[in-house]
């Protein structure tokens, strides 16, 4: 485990060395894919990427929490969340060594 | 929304791309976020989320069908989180 973090810049490069657009438009098109996943579920799509997992909106009912620093009751209103599934292919693959 | 109507949806908004192009492009992102996380990397993308991977020890469990303990053997899970501008835009309207 290097515990290195990836950001957008290395997935731009990936898509620069891999396709070989320029540099401007791979980090474009790598917003793009970003943009149309987040699009999608906005929308209350669910979102597939075989071999890689699935992205779904769930609907979260009201709730009362608690403050934890002052014990106050509050509500949590009803809210939209988003759950992300690892398919079995990525989690064999975090599990190899 | 799959995989090929992602492709599909990035193609017409990229009408000077090959779809074998948009393809390509699509399966580098996700090959390099899953690369990353086989490494143990942490992949953060501001504003639409942010994956990691987290290590669950090994422990004794328990089939809860026939109450038989098992072993499970230590493994590593990914999970994500989801990005403050993306949960906000979940939430509008």
């Amino acid at each position: 485990m290097s515990g290195s973090t990836v950001t957008r810049a290395d997935l731009s490069e990936a898509v620069y060395q891999e396709v070989g657009l320029s540099r401007n438009e791979s980090s474009e098109l790598v917003e793009d894919v970003l943009d149309e996943i987040s699009v999608a579920l906005v929308a209350g799509e669910t979102v597939k990427i075989s071999s890689f997992g699935s992205f779904a909106v769930r609907q979260k009912g009201e709730r009362v929490g608690r403050n934890p620093k002052t014990g106050e009751e509050v509500p949590i209103l009803p809210r939209r969340v988003l759950v992300f599934r690892a398919s079995h292919v990525l989690k064999n693959r975090i599990n190899q060594g | 929304m799959t995989k090929s109507e992602l492709i599909q949806r990035l193609a017409e908004r990229n009408p000077h791309l090959t779809h074998k192009d948009v393809e390509r492009i699509v399966s580098t992102v996700f090959e390099e976020i899953a690369a990353a996380l086989a490494r143990g990397d942490r992949v953060e993308l501001r504003g639409f989320g942010a994956f990691a991977v987290k290590h669950r020890e090994a422990r004794t469990g328990r089939n809860p069908r026939t109450g038989e303990q098992v072993e499970v053997e230590e493994k590593s899970v990914p999970f994500f989180k989801t990005g403050k501008q993306l949960r906000e835009r979940l939430n509008i309207g």
